[in-house]
């Protein structure tokens, strides 16, 4: 009896032995970091006469890749350090899992500091109550709300609320065209949507592999961007002024309807339902294969990454057809946010007003192409004169918000994959009636009612 | 309870046993259990708490209005579960869908693999030259990390630049036109090869360990009564191995029904319908629509088939064997 016993003994000393050594390790190492975290914080406390905390900042992949992103951002917070003192962890997330990440700190409670999102979904996450709501005395740390553009400060959360996020980086959608394409095929840059539709059935030939039109087919955000825009352009919402969805009202399935139609006439590689990531769309335009891109102006990073020259494309509002609402685009961009936990409330401040101060917006608009989003700004992303000058008009005349409502998030999902379908539908060679758009939408809203 | 009340009855009753013997005794009782605690503690912490708290879940409205703060969100009773079984409303109807996509997966992969699993252990049970080289390139993607493998057959599965279409269309001009593999109703045989492919080495392994413990003389035995291949395989082979096909179908059935890498790595987050299997449904559900407590009650009545289900089966097998 006793002999057995002695090694199951010692096995459950060994056992708790090592536990022990697991979270003796774990506490010391903990506390390690924890000494060496305050040591460094001390330091630039002395060094910066700053409050000498440590912010966590979620950056969005804005450049080319996500290495570019942490060089840019890199050299601009160590100039933030100098000024205040306070040192900036920043880690750039890529855009397939920000809104994931997002969420699961808002659960948990647990995340960064201060962060960016897409401006689409501000309303959405301001409903969490995870976010600082930026009252007057927050707006007044960071430099007032009069600095900003009006139709980019808009976007910062729903209206009549305090905002839980202010605009950073400005984008909107026009329509890239190879000028080379077109000046070959005697065509000028289309002003109405019918033109678009000839042009692009021109500049279609599909034994040599090139389209009249690049699209990213396989996305939800930008199937739901366009069923949007377009549907705007035929006069429909798709909320009532209650907040109740009206995804199945005939201007909202013309909308659908003009963006599938590219598909459906065949002025589109069908392969391109299956883009889905990004860069699969202008890297078509850029090397040729497509002679119209519909994108936000953030495309000029991965067209000259793939080569294209900026002079080699020009720019033009996204038309509509003949008779409609000269809508372009929605307001874009990203926006910065504090997260509402932050124990750093005073310096997150410091470090938003250090962001969207012009001085920075003039620096991080170049190397993100963004579009201002403080007043006097200018495009200066680009050398081209003529873009600039389109983007910016396409800003001021032609953009609208998406609503800005808890359920755009929901909206996004389920009208954007409802949309993708329908692509996928078109591409393999099947007919999409009007009947089958307005199916579709009419799932997609009864998903979003009974969710609740 | 009563047996240690009975057995306590008997020790005071009984002879008095010598002092020295019972103190080692009752640790003797004790060690085995104390051995496991940290195991058990860990399960609870890892497995169960989360389960605990995901059946909490299902039971209140976790939507986006209350994710920051859970301890807010409304109680919903079942309403959850009504959404999800009212299989006449839009999110029921889906899930159905989805149900139903994923047993015919289940039942074809599953199938399939141990098909196959059997048949390469069958023809590898009698050593011949080059049998180790064969042994191990089945087992190569079982091998492979599934991601990378799975991104492979993604690659392959591409319209315009995949292997599959240059093969199928380029070289033998099977099909007319290139074909789409992962969109529309291709979709579901683009992924059940691929699953097909990644599930199959592991039957051949179980199998193929199975056959070692069949005796050589049994089928000596065999052959010398004159029983050709066929029925030492379905008199003798196949009895030897019930235990193991017992726990083999069921390990493969619980992983392909909950299957999600599969459908995630080959179409991302929302794959198209055909396609659109249990588990990644109900990520959707959850993370791409920001209504956590719908996501959990469907995650919960998963689980309560799958217990079902392998209960049911359990308690088959059983009786089965017992029978035999």
């Amino acid at each position: 009896m006793k002999l057995r016993l002695i090694p199951a003994a010692l096995t459950v000393l060994a056992v708790s032995a090592t536990a022990a050594c697991g979270s003796g390790g774990s506490s010391s190492s903990g506390s390690g970091s924890a000494s060496s975290g305050s040591g460094s914080a001390s330091a630039s406390a002395a060094a910066g006469r700053g409050s000498g905390a440590t912010l966590t900042y979620w950056a969005s992949n804005q450049a080319a890749t996500i290495q570019d992103d942490q060089k840019v951002l890199g050299t601009e917070m160590a100039k933030f350090k100098k000024q205040t003192g306070i040192n900036v962890n920043v880690q750039v997330i890529g855009w397939p899992d920000l809104l994931n990440k997002i969420l699961g700190a808002t659960t948990s409670g647990q995340g960064p500091d201060v962060l960016n999102i897409g401006n689409t979904w501000a309303a959405s996450l301001q409903a969490t109550g995870a976010f600082m709501p930026f009252d007057a005395a927050a707006l007044q740390a960071i430099g007032g709300k009069d600095k900003f553009v009006q139709t980019a400060f808009k976007t910062g959360g729903a209206p009549g609320k305090d905002p839980t996020s202010v605009p950073l980086y400005g984008l909107v959608y026009g329509l890239y065209y190879n000028k080379k394409m077109f000046a070959d095929a005697g065509l000028k840059p289309p002003t109405t949507w019918e033109q678009l539709q000839t042009d692009a059935k021109k500049l279609t030939d599909p034994s040599k592999g090139t389209y009249g039109m690049a699209m990213e087919g396989g996305s939800y955000t930008e199937s739901v961007h366009f069923a949007f825009i377009f549907g705007q352009q035929h006069g429909a919402d798709p909320f009532n002024a209650q907040g109740k969805p009206q995804f199945t009202t005939p201007g909202m399935v013309a909308g659908v309807k003009q963006y599938v139609d590219l598909m459906s006439n065949k002025v589109v590689n069908p392969s391109s339902v299956q883009y889905k990531n990004g860069p699969e769309a202008p890297g078509d335009f850029a090397k040729g294969k497509a002679a119209m891109l519909m994108s936000q102006n953030n495309a000029d990073n991965t067209l000259q990454a793939d080569g294209m020259k900026s002079d080699a494309y020009g720019v033009v509002p996204i038309p509509a057809m003949t008779g409609n609402k000269d809508i372009a685009s929605f307001v874009a961009g990203i926006n910065i946010s504090i997260f509402k936990n932050t124990k750093n409330k005073a310096a997150a401040l410091k470090l938003v007003k250090f962001m969207t101060s012009p001085a920075e917006q003039a620096i991080l608009d170049k190397p993100f192409t963004a579009l201002p989003v403080v007043k006097n700004g200018t495009v200066n992303y680009t050398t081209n004169k003529a873009e600039a000058a389109a983007f910016a008009d396409i800003l001021a005349t032609k953009a609208v918000p998406l609503p800005l409502i808890p359920a755009e998030s929901a909206y996004e999902t389920n009208v954007g994959n409802a949309v993708n379908q329908l692509l996928a539908q078109a591409a393999t060679g099947n007919k999409v009636s009007d009947s089958d758009i307005k199916a579709a939408l009419q799932a997609a809203q009864d998903k979003m009612a009974s969710a609740g | 309870m009563t047996t240690t009340r009975s057995r306590s009855k008997q020790s005071t009753d009984g002879p008095v046993p010598p002092k020295p013997a019972r103190r080692p005794r009752g640790w003797g009782r004790a060690t085995p259990y104390l051995l496991i605690v940290p195991a058990v503690l860990l399960e609870l912490l890892i497995h169960i708490v989360p389960m605990l708290v995901g059946i909490w879940m299902s039971f209140v409205q976790l939507t986006q209005f209350f994710i920051a703060n859970w301890s807010q969100a409304p109680y919903a009773g079942l309403g959850n579960y009504r959404v999800a079984l009212n299989f006449s409303g839009p999110l029921g109807q889906s899930l159905l869908h989805s149900f139903e996509i994923t047993a015919a997966y289940t039942v074809i992969v599953v199938g399939l693999a141990w098909v196959f699993g059997m048949s390469a252990a069958l023809v590898l049970q009698r050593s011949f030259r080059g049998r180790g080289i064969l042994r191990t390139l089945f087992l190569v993607p079982y091998a492979l990390p599934i991601y990378a493998g799975i991104m492979t057959w993604s690659f392959m599965y591409q319209r315009d630049n995949g292997l599959l279409n240059h093969v199928l269309h380029d070289d033998l001009h099977l099909t007319d036109g290139t074909t789409f593999w992962l969109v529309g109703n291709n979709a579901f045989i683009a992924m059940t090869v691929a699953a097909l492919w990644r599930s199959w080495p592991f039957a051949f392994l179980m199998l193929m360990a199975g056959m070692q413990n069949i005796s050589e003389e049994v089928y000596d035995a065999a052959s010398v009564d004159g029983a050709g291949i066929w029925k030492q395989i379905r008199f003798i082979t196949l009895p030897s191995l019930r235990p193991v096909n017992g726990v083999l179908v069921l390990m493969l059935f619980l992983w392909t029904f909950n299957d999600f890498n599969t459908p995630f790595v080959l179409f991302g987050q929302t794959p198209p319908p055909s396609a659109d299997l249990v588990s990644i449904h109900i990520y959707d559900n959850s993370f791409v629509n920001w209504n956590f407590g719908f996501g959990s009650a469907m995650s919960v009545l998963l689980l309560l088939f799958l217990l079902v289900c392998t209960g049911v089966y359990l308690l088959l097998l059983n009786r089965r064997s017992r029978r035999a």
